[in-house]
């Protein structure tokens, strides 16, 4: 795989500089920068409606920031395109077969038809390959959204609440499946407000408040030790205003 | 009398009375053909529309939902200005021809297809718009996914054109003039034999109006369930 850039020390898997987002007349991002050298999973967390999703959506390209720059390995993020894919919270599935899903994000490329199966297999969902993708549980939608994000050999996946109220056994398979992505040196971004989850995966936490960056921390001292007030308290379970 | 005239319908309907089944046959061709123009009008009309992005657009979309409300009259009447003598395009002489009632009816049944034609894929982008974004999905191949995977809802929305199309009279009946052998169809012959006092005659249309009415339900049900079976729709 293509990724000595990620490799390289110089260069941060993710670097975002001022980034803004006004949507309808209303500021919902203020000035956000980061940046993280890992290859492994940044996590997102933050109260509901904080502006997680709409970063999400503006580092994958799917929403124009007002200002603002993104780099994934030390390259503007839109030259990046082709190494970026995305699950998004509720899976979009075409209304076709779980392996027709998949044959569809090949886009001709025979090296992407050859890994078909072995997703299949990855993901446990075989035995239902055959069957319309649209009848298939929440959890194995999901997990056939994540076969198919990988598919498509991303070097950045994001992933925006994926595992929201899945069955155990699919949240174990996704997370699997993203941890192996991660020792692969994809590097991921995850948007979860499942604690247990965060200290599974994460290597590091951005949080978010009200559409800005209170803390970005390393994962063992973020759960221990929060700096900033508002993720004590989200934390500890209690609501900021 | 009412009884005569029921069981003097069924033996025409029965002996393939000719002129009977030269009207039937006129009235699915001039609709069929009406049918494959509005098709070609209103599926990429109503599938720009869903897809694409421009000031205007909601403007647009008003003017064809209430296009398709028009009352068939109504659409007889403006083709009718268009085509007779004095109108722009007079000099073609096609008032009072089949092509005329096809026009009429393409005028009717085009806003339908193409208005339902966008209430599915207007859907339908909504849902797969940033899925094939992230996928770099280009244009080329999300225009025949999205119309593949609206299909069942779009075999409907045909289907409701024909429908309509075979069924209205009001606009056919003005730029058709209901002549005999010539632009006689099911709806204009039943509103004369009637007048005429020829029940029998217009019952035996009236049935199997009624019976292709019921077959396109009938098709329309079987369509949906099939899709909503395997969640297609
Ligand atoms: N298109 C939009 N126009 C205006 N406001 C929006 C739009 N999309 C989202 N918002 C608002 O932006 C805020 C952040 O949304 P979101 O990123 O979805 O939150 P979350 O952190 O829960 O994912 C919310 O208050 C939401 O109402
Ligand atoms: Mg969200």
């Amino acid at each position: 795989m293509p990724m000595s850039d990620s490799h390289n020390p110089k260069h941060s898997t993710v670097q975002v500089e001022g980034l803004s987002l006004t949507l309808g007349g209303k500021r919902l991002l203020h000035d956000l920068s980061f940046n993280t050298q890992t290859s492994g999973t940044t996590l997102i967390m933050g109260p509901n409606g904080a502006g997680k999703s709409l970063l999400l959506r503006c580092l994958h390209g799917l929403l124009e920031p007002d200002q603002g720059t993104v780099e994934f390995f030390g390259k503007p993020a839109h030259t990046q395109q082709r190494h970026q894919a995305m699950v998004f919270q509720k899976a979009v599935l075409l209304r076709r077969t779980a392996r027709a899903n998949l044959l569809f994000a090949c886009q001709g490329s025979e090296a992407r038809k050859k890994r078909i199966e072995t997703l299949l297999s990855d993901v446990h969902l075989t035995e239902k390959a055959d069957q319309p993708a649209r009848l298939l549980s929440g959890g194995e939608q999901q997990r056939l959204a994540l076969a198919r994000a990988l598919l498509t050999e991303p070097q950045i996946l994001f992933l925006d609440e994926p595992t929201a109220s899945l069955d155990p056994a699919s949240v174990l398979i996704i997370e699997r499946l993203i941890q192996e992505a991660n020792e692969r040196g994809v590097k991921t971004l995850f948007i979860s407000h499942d604690l247990g989850q965060a200290k599974r995966l994460a290597s590091d936490i951005v949080f978010l408040h009200k559409g800005q960056i209170t803390e970005h921390s390393p994962a063992d001292t973020f759960f221990t030790d929060p700096q900033s007030r508002e993720a004590k308290a989200y934390l500890d379970g209690e609501l900021v205003l | 009398m009412l009884g005569d005239a029921f069981s003097e319908a069924a033996t025409l309907i029965l002996s393939g009375d000719p002129e009977l089944f030269e009207i039937l046959g006129l009235s699915i061709q001039v609709s069929l053909t009406a049918l494959f123009f509005s098709i070609a009008l209103g599926l990429p009309i109503g599938t720009a529309l869903a897809i694409s992005q421009f000031r205007g657009k909601k403007a647009c979309v008003t003017v064809l939902n209430s296009l398709m409300g028009l009352p068939p009259v109504v659409v007889g009447l403006l083709v009718y200005l268009m085509l007779s003598r004095s109108g722009p395009l007079g000099v073609l002489g096609l008032l009072y021809t089949p092509t005329a009632m096809v026009i009429a009816q393409v005028g009717l049944i085009t806003p339908i297809i193409g208005a339902l034609t966008y209430q599915v894929m207007d859907d339908l982008h909504r849902e797969y718009r940033d899925l094939f974004s992230s996928l770099k999905v280009p244009l080329a191949k999300a225009v025949p996914t999205y119309l593949w995977d609206a299909r069942y809802s779009l075999i409907t929305s045909v289907l409701a054109g024909f429908g309509r199309a075979i069924s209205e009279v009001g606009a056919v009946i003005i730029v058709g003039g209901n002549i005999d052998h010539l632009t006689r169809v099911m709806t204009t012959a039943i509103a004369l034999e009637t007048s005429k006092g020829e029940l029998a005659i217009a019952l035996g249309l009236g049935i199997i109006l009624l019976a292709l009415a019921l077959f396109v339900n009938a098709l329309v049900t079987w369509v949906k369930t099939a899709g909503q079976k395997n969640a297609y729709v």
